[in-house]
């Protein structure tokens, strides 16, 4: 076996071919055209993106379309690769949904890791007045570093779980576009490369929202950092039309809509936003893209152009994008409670709409995120009200989930402590965001740390602690070991009461009047205090973190065997062996009753031919 | 049944704790403007609805693990209760009927807010990196400081030289982009006298945090006579002037003045006066003697001497100044000295 077998090897290599004849196109049409040769800018961007393409091309994604072309058989091939040890296939194209899925997470994992290092080092700095040893635009490129790597480490978590999951939770075999499936992964490795390229040549301080005319004088990494973006989007456009042709037309007989496991509904009403929106910020980056390359005036006043415009386009997509965020996660939090309560799931159907009516309500609020940018003053009142709209799909969830809980049997197990601490933190994330849309407070309230307070509680609420909960609680199905418990505890003790200091320390101190993206603040606020108890607790995560990772890592090899149904689930995934094997359901899988009959006495959810066969 | 009363009970008893404590420290700095009373009104009375939404889900939350734990050795499942349709439809209606008020009553205090009145003071703000200039048309004044008479309704217009920033005062409350090629408006009326500061609350690069600009509320009197000390009419034209005169223009132009005094106070940046001349100690260590070639390259390339207990942030802008006026800007630091 040589490395130039491993896909992912080929493929940087001939990233780095593309990225050298991009930059050479540029120079030659140049000279051609009597130009003087350098010109950084094209140069740069047509180099990230032929290189980009060459990566997809060199480790093998696009072969079966190669191969189509000509008319040549593409029989899927099932199992590792002939030939080689198995864990290559990690290292290349393969179109098993459980291979991508584990790819998918562990790229989100490295991301997390590259994000929360980021953050660790800016909140060192903000943890006393005065600068201490970060420059102004170093810090500005970090937080938008932050900001952005944060984003697909999410985007990138929630298509693991989504491409592990949906298949076997629906009892299909696979998803409906494998080779998409593994193309729309892959894409993400040269964009991640490209992204983090940014920070190094002259990086960007513009923090994620790019906002111009700053993003159209930024250095160089600006356009890196646009380019990045854009193959993210289509990988997170593409996933997602998988994801849902999955989840419509490969569900088992027997399950309907409202028998899906809940999961999937939170997977399909992300899905549908990220496949609709998703082009809204890719526009708008491009646009400032083209701006800056061709000196089309899109946003430039001088031209012509309007910079509140940019703003528009770009919450088309960002705000729906938090739904993206959390919906999924939301998802988890359903799926899990009644599992650790031995109760059903309070309101199903509720539950499920109410993922849908967000989705759907999140496309008409994005200007609430431009109530001071001088937009037409009147538009702030509709956006208002469709704003606090949301608010009450959102209750429904919280009510439901808290009458799950009122008279069940609970265990604390890992996996249910973060969905508890999901639970918690999401609400103060919801309760602090009805401020921010009336208009009248979010004047006082917009880029303030309560803002940065606001949206980091939303996030972990709605993302991190559901997506803690849910590597605990799958990693016996994934691994076929269980985690060390006492570990998995000090995480969650170590976590949550930080996360709530962090939390509630940003509102506080942007109540005060701290500035978001600020790298030094007027200690004249009195807000020292506030801004180094965020600064240990938001360390603490961090360390929490690796308490995580660390545990995770140790138990998938030494961990104790978990047994098939550690959990005594009704769900299809675990009646079947765990790991899961090659092929998830080889005798079918039939759904015969409701997913969350916890209590009903001799009900099943599913019916696997030759279920507990080995039991 | 029993459960549900107690729990009840202790969710009133959160409620009015969280309440009280949050009564108990100051939550938002001192109140300045009219305006900021609206939403001064309208944040403590989310505060109580929030307070008892909380309380509502947390208690019933924590109890139910208190309470409800599964007891070791139990292996049965909870009652099977799968929802109750008229439960939902009241927890999707209230909250619906709570928020729309929400939203109503905002409109009503937008539309306050908003309200146009006939003499208001007019001032024209333009922000750029990194600082501010006020300009008050109808008295022909121009100033890097904004003064502002007591309980007059002042309409901002705001607009910008390059990137977008914000127009904040945290104890005005109220804030409002400026963004080029545009004028945006924003209406404050102060109220109580006192120093505050502008700071720009959107990121506008590279010394973002240090922008800063004075402003200073006074009786309308006291107003008056600081319109009156400022130059009124049209400035001289530059030839005019003597280079001391024009750099001193300069420095209030350029938004020098917005991180460096004249007066002996430390602002962002060092003050100037007694600066030409003196020794320098700065940030490696080394000390230097402030003279003519040093204030050049201190203001060509700040970041080459960083002075000592000061950030790295005056911006390296200012190569675009011309000879003639970096000269002036440098006869008006050494003027500053005699
Ligand atoms: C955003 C705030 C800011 C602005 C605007 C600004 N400066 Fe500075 N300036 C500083 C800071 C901070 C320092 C000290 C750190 C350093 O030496 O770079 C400084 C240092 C200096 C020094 C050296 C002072 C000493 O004590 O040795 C001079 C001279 C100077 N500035 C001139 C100017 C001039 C002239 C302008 C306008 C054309 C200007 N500055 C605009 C922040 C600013
Ligand atoms: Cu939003
Ligand atoms: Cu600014």
């Amino acid at each position: 076996m040589t490395v130039l077998s491993l896909g992912i090897v080929r493929g940087l290599a001939a990233q780095i071919v593309g990225t050298a004849l991009g930059m050479g196109l540029v120079v030659l049409v140049r000279v051609l055209m009597g130009l003087h040769a350098w010109e950084a800018e094209p140069a740069t961007v047509v180099g990230a993106m032929l290189g980009t393409i060459f990566f997809m091309i060199g480790v093998g994604s696009m072969n079966d379309w190669f191969r189509w072309a000509r008319g040549e058989a593409t029989p899927i091939h099932h199992g590792p690769p002939e030939g080689r040890p198995s864990w290559t296939r990690y290292f290349g194209v393969d179109y098993s949904h459980k291979v991508i899925g584990i790819q998918y997470g562990v790229t989100a994992i490295l991301l997390l890791l590259t994000g929360g290092a980021l953050a660790s080092i800016f909140r060192v700095e903000l943890a006393e007045a005065g600068r201490q040893f970060l420059d102004p635009a170093v810090f500005n490129t970090m937080i938008g570093m932050h900001g952005w790597g944060m984003i697909i480490s999410i985007l990138l978590g929630i298509a693991a779980f989504a491409n592990y999951l949906i298949p076997l939770l629906i009892g299909a075999s696979d998803m409906a576009f494998p080779r998409l499936n593994s193309w729309a992964f892959w894409l993400n490795v040269p964009a991640a490369l490209v992204f983090l390229t940014s920070m190094f040549v002259g990086g960007w301080d513009t923090g994620w929202t790019a906002y111009p005319p700053l993003s159209a004088r930024a250095p160089l990494g600006m356009q890196l950092y646009f380019v990045a973006v854009f193959f993210f989007g289509i990988s997170s456009i593409v996933g997602a039309l998988n994801l849902i042709a999955t989840i419509l037309l490969l569900r088992a007989p027997g399950m309907s809509l409202f028998r899906m496991p809940i999961f999937a509904w939170g997977v399909l009403a992300t899905s549908i936003i990220a496949l609709t929106a998703t082009q809204l910020i890719a526009l708008s980056f491009i646009m400032v893209m083209m701006q800056r390359l061709l000196g089309m005036g899109f946003f430039d006043p001088a031209q012509g152009g309007n910079p509140i415009l940019f703003q528009h386009l770009f919450w088309f997509y960002s705000h729906p994008a938090v739904y993206i965020f959390v919906l999924p996660g939301l998802g988890v939090i359903s799926e899990i409670l009644p599992v650790f309560c031995r109760k059903p799931l309070f309101g199903y159907k509720w539950v499920a709409l109410s993922s849908i009516a967000i989705a759907l309500a999140g496309f008409l609020v994005w200007a609430h995120h431009m109530f001071t940018s001088g937009m037409a003053s009147f538009l702030r009142v509709p956006f208002m009200f469709s704003t606090l709209l949301v608010a009450v799909p959102t209750g429904v969830k919280f009510f439901s989930w808290v009458a799950t809980i009122w008279g069940g049997k609970l265990t604390f197990p890992t996996p249910m402590l973060f969905v508890l601490g999901a639970l918690s933190v999401f609400l103060i994330g919801g309760l602090s965001g009805p401020p921010n849309g009336i208009v009248t407070t979010d004047l006082f309230l917009h880029d303030t740390y309560w803002i940065v307070g606001h949206f980091h509680a939303t996030m972990f609420g709605g993302f991190v602690f559901p997506f803690f909960a849910a590597m605990y609680y799958w990693f016996p199905k994934l691994t076929g070991r269980m985690y060390n418990e006492r570990l998995g505890q000090l995480h969650f003790w170590l976590m949550t009461p930080a996360f709530w200091i962090q939390s509630l320390g940003q509102m506080r101190v942007g109540l005060l009047g701290m500035r978001r993206r600020i790298v030094d603040y007027d200690p004249a606020l009195g807000i020292e205090g506030g801004q180094l108890a965020v600064t240990i607790a938001g360390l603490v995560i961090g360390l929490s973190v690796l308490i995580m990772l660390v545990n995770l890592v140790y138990s998938a090899r030494r961990g104790r065997v978990a047994e098939r149904n550690p959990w005594n689930s009704r769900s299809p995934e675990w009646q079947i062996p765990s790991p899961v094997p090659e092929v998830n359901y080889p005798d079918g899988l039939q759904v015969i009753g409701e997913p969350y009959d916890y209590g009903l006495p001799d009900s099943r959810y599913v019916n696997l031919q030759v279920a507990a066969a080995g039991e | 049944m029993k459960h549900f009363v107690i729990a009840s009970v202790l969710v009133i008893v959160v409620t009015v704790l969280i309440i009280l404590g949050l009564g108990s420290i100051d939550l938002v700095p001192n109140l300045a403007s009219a305006e900021g009373e609206y939403v001064d009104l309208m944040f403590r009375a989310q505060l109580y609805v929030i307070s008892f939404i909380f309380a509502l889900i947390i208690v019933f939350i924590l109890y139910s693990v208190v309470v409800f734990r599964r007891k070791p050795g139990d292996t049965s499942d909870g009652p099977h209760i799968r929802g109750n349709t008229t439960l939902e439809i009241t927890w999707t209606v209230i909250p619906l009927i709570v928020v729309m008020g929400f939203g109503v009553w905002g409109a009503l205090h937008l539309s306050e807010i908003t309200a146009q009145e006939p003499n208001e003071l007019v001032v024209e703000v333009t922000g750029f990196q990194f600082g501010w200039r006020f300009e008050y048309p109808d008295y022909g004044v121009n100033s890097s400081e904004l003064y502002l008479p007591r309980d007059r309704k002042v309409l901002f217009r705001l607009t910008s030289t390059d990137v977008i920033h914000s127009f904040w005062i945290p104890e005005f409350r109220i804030k409002q982009d400026a963004v080029p090629g545009l004028w945006t408006e924003l209406r404050v009326t102060p109220t109580q006298p006192g120093d505050y500061r502008v700071r720009c609350a959107e990121l506008c690069g590279y010394a973002h945090s240090a922008m800063y600009a004075p402003v200073v509320v006074v009786e309308p009197d006291e107003f008056q006579a600081w319109l009156e000390g400022q130059e009124v009419g049209t400035p001289t034209p530059p030839e005019d002037l003597t280079p001391v005169e024009r750099g001193a223009q300069l420095a209030e132009q350029q938004g020098c003045l917005s991180c460096h005094s004249i007066d002996g106070s430390t602002q962002v940046g060092p003050t100037w006066l007694g600066l030409y001349g003196s020794e320098r100690p700065l940030e490696d260590g080394s000390t230097v003697v402030a003279d003519e070639e040093y204030l050049r390259t201190a203001i060509l390339d700040p970041g080459s001497q960083v002075v000592q207990g000061f950030p790295n942030i005056m911006p390296p802008a200012y190569t675009f100044l011309s000879d003639e006026e970096l000269a002036a800007l440098v006869a008006y630091l050494e003027s500053l000295s005699d």
